[in-house]
């Protein structure tokens, strides 16, 4: 039997969109970017499936098997795929008209149902956030819908013996822990750099089709995923700073200035 | 009287910042609802926090004692917050988005089968149900949202509420709460503890941080930002792109997933100012910006702002600074 690892990933706009070129879209309470803009992975969920394929690595790639579990309404198969061409085994999306509004604890009901259709699950890999709404809920409430023990915001995820031997992220340092399989580990940026998809990897996830289930055929109706947190609405922050340029006529003399005007301010 | 809860986290036996902040957070929703405010505390009875408590507006204390709450172990933490949430029953529990609140709080959330609202910056009773404000999309947008079940649960943002002026003579009733944590209620067990070692200021306690950004092209310029903090007295910091492309360790990051800094004065060396960055710096008052790009967002929230090359602005700036201090 192979160990079985579970990634989810979320579809998100691309947080590298330039702040002037996002709109607020007040009917579906969400923000929104150019059609231009392609949607990206969430960057942390790309940091959870390099730290699947890293132990897909060092136990052999025959003694694990990966598979990307994805929730939404609608899908960019370019990108949502992207994981398959790093070198996961499977994807599996749950595209459904009612994902479109799921609030953490729904998105964490429909990931649940999905990992229970799996059978047994050795180990469940989130990113550490989502980019769109920073919320970093799903995961620890995916956690506890199933039961598993959990620790959050990691650097380093191994397997050893029947155990999840992780270093957790903390803001003065690192702790090492283990927790016993099965469990649910999330991984932040700290993992370094998700691997480029290679040829192969592209060749070959061309070929891979989705596993795509609706809600239904996970045994939930809407109702079960009436969202418990309501969005009102959004707004754009006002920055009301004036900013005071310092002149120069050339950049040395703007820092020998600025310098002088720190000075003036008391700030040196 | 159920009442709102904090719970709270200790530095030293004392009240972490953060606990006196969420009190501060705390206090208009109890005055709302009507209900008293309550801190729970993971402290022996004897410790200066549970006197504290009342000094900074707690009107009731809860004490959970447990030596297995001495580190923050969120297992354990969370063990014990279900445990005063049963006995309180309370109709909103506050805690800090911290290393330990933003596990704790979604998971007990989860528990007693509630919504909650993770790393809020503004929260207010209407209509019975609890409005809070949070950044989204990398701190681009502010979402308004809102709890209608109780208890409401949420994870309040450091720094964005004042701490409360003490109140002397102030000295609330104090309960204990029966814990049964043992070692086996938890399955995470903590190996070893490796923390950074961080020569000369904590970038969190730093009066002034030099920081530089992606537009520094590579780690070698960080020393004239290293010269440029020694001078000053202060402390080196960076944008998330720097860590992530492994020019300085992660312990330098300033921003929504990185450190939140308080320095009087913030000097911005090719940072952009994502949104995402920002957050970091949130509570600084003096920002300085030295970026070549006149558009750059930093200069939105910038106090002072040089458009130049940092290549020649930084090195004249420090020379001036090195004759102005010496005067």
């Amino acid at each position: 039997m192979p160990l079985t690892i579970v990634v989810t990933a979320k579809q998100v706009l691309d947080p590298e969109t330039p702040a002037s070129a996002l709109q607020i879209d007040h009917a579906r309470k969400r923000m929104v970017a150019p059609p231009t803009v392609p949607p990206v992975v969430n960057g942390y969920d790309e940091n959870a499936v390099e730290a699947a394929l890293r132990i897909k690595d060092a136990l052999g790639a025959a003694n694990v098997k990966v598979t990307v579990l994805s929730v939404g309404k609608a899908f960019v198969m370019d990108v949502i795929k992207k994981p398959l061409s790093m070198g996961a085994d499977e994807l599996v999306l749950v595209q459904d008209e009612v994902c479109d509004a799921l609030d953490a604890f729904g998105t964490a009901r429909v990931l649940a149902a999905a990992i229970r259709q799996m059978g047994s699950v050795d180990l469940v890999l989130s990113g550490r956030q989502a980019s769109d709404w920073d919320q970093a809920q799903v995961p620890l409430i995916l956690a506890e819908l199933l039961g598993l023990p959990c620790v959050h915001i990691t650097r380093k995820v191994e397997i050893k013996d029947r155990s999840v031997v992780v270093e957790r992220v903390l803001p003065d340092g690192v702790e090492v822990v283990r927790a016993p399989l099965p469990a649910l580990v999330t991984v932040s940026s700290e993992l370094g750099q998700p691997r480029y998809p290679t040829l192969r990897g592209i060749m070959a996830s061309t070929r891979k089709q989705p596993v795509i289930r609706k809600v239904a055929d996970l045994g939930l109706s809407p109702a079960d995923l009436a969202p418990k947190v309501e969005v009102l609405d959004l707004y754009v922050p006002v920055r009301q700073r004036r900013c005071e340029f310092i002149p120069g006529e050339t950049d040395e003399e703007k820092g020998r200035n600025l310098a002088q005007r720190l000075r003036e301010a008391k700030l040196i | 009287m159920p009442g709102v809860l904090v719970w709270a986290e200790v530095v030293d036996g004392g009240l972490a910042s953060i606990a006196k902040e969420l009190l501060a957070a705390g206090r208009p929703v109890a005055q709302a609802l009507g209900e008293p405010l309550a801190l729970a505390l993971p402290t022996p009875r004897e410790a200066p926090a549970v006197r504290e408590a009342g000094l900074f507006g707690a009107d009731v204390v809860y004490v959970a004692e447990s030596p297995l709450l001495r580190e923050p172990h969120p297992d354990y933490h969370l063990l014990a917050l279900q445990g005063v949430v049963q006995q309180v029953k309370p109709s909103a529990v506050l805690l800090g988005k911290t290393p330990l609140g933003v596990v704790v709080g979604p998971r007990l959330a989860a528990r007693l089968g509630v919504g909650m609202a993770q790393d809020v910056i503004s929260l207010r009773i209407e209509g019975g149900a609890l409005i809070a404000e949070r950044p989204v999309y990398g701190g681009n947008a502010i979402a308004r949202v809102a709890l209608r079940q109780r208890p409401f649960v949420v994870t309040v943002r450091p720094k964005a509420f004042d701490p409360p002026e003490p109140t002397p003579g102030r000295s609330p009733p104090f309960q204990t709460v029966p814990l049964t944590l043992s070692p086996e209620s938890v399955k995470v067990q903590v190996l070893e503890r490796r923390p950074v070692e961080t020569k000369g200021i904590r970038l969190e306690d730093a009066r002034v941080v030099v920081a530089g950004g992606r537009g520094l092209g590579g780690p070698e310029p960080f020393a004239q930002l290293e010269e440029l903090a020694r001078l000053l007295g202060g402390a080196v910091g960076a944008s998330r792109a720097v860590c992530d492309a492994g020019w300085l360790p992660y312990h330098y990051q300033i921003g929504l997933t990185g450190k939140t800094i308080t320095a009087d004065l913030y000097i911005a060396v090719a940072i952009s100012g994502a949104s995402q960055h920002m957050a970091g710096i949130a509570t600084v008052k003096n920002i300085v910006a030295i970026n070549k790009d006149p558009d750059a967002p930093i200069f939105q929230d910038a106090r002072f702002g040089v458009v130049g090359d940092w290549r020649k602005v930084l090195p004249a700036f420090t020379d001036e600074v090195r004759k102005l201090l010496r005067q």
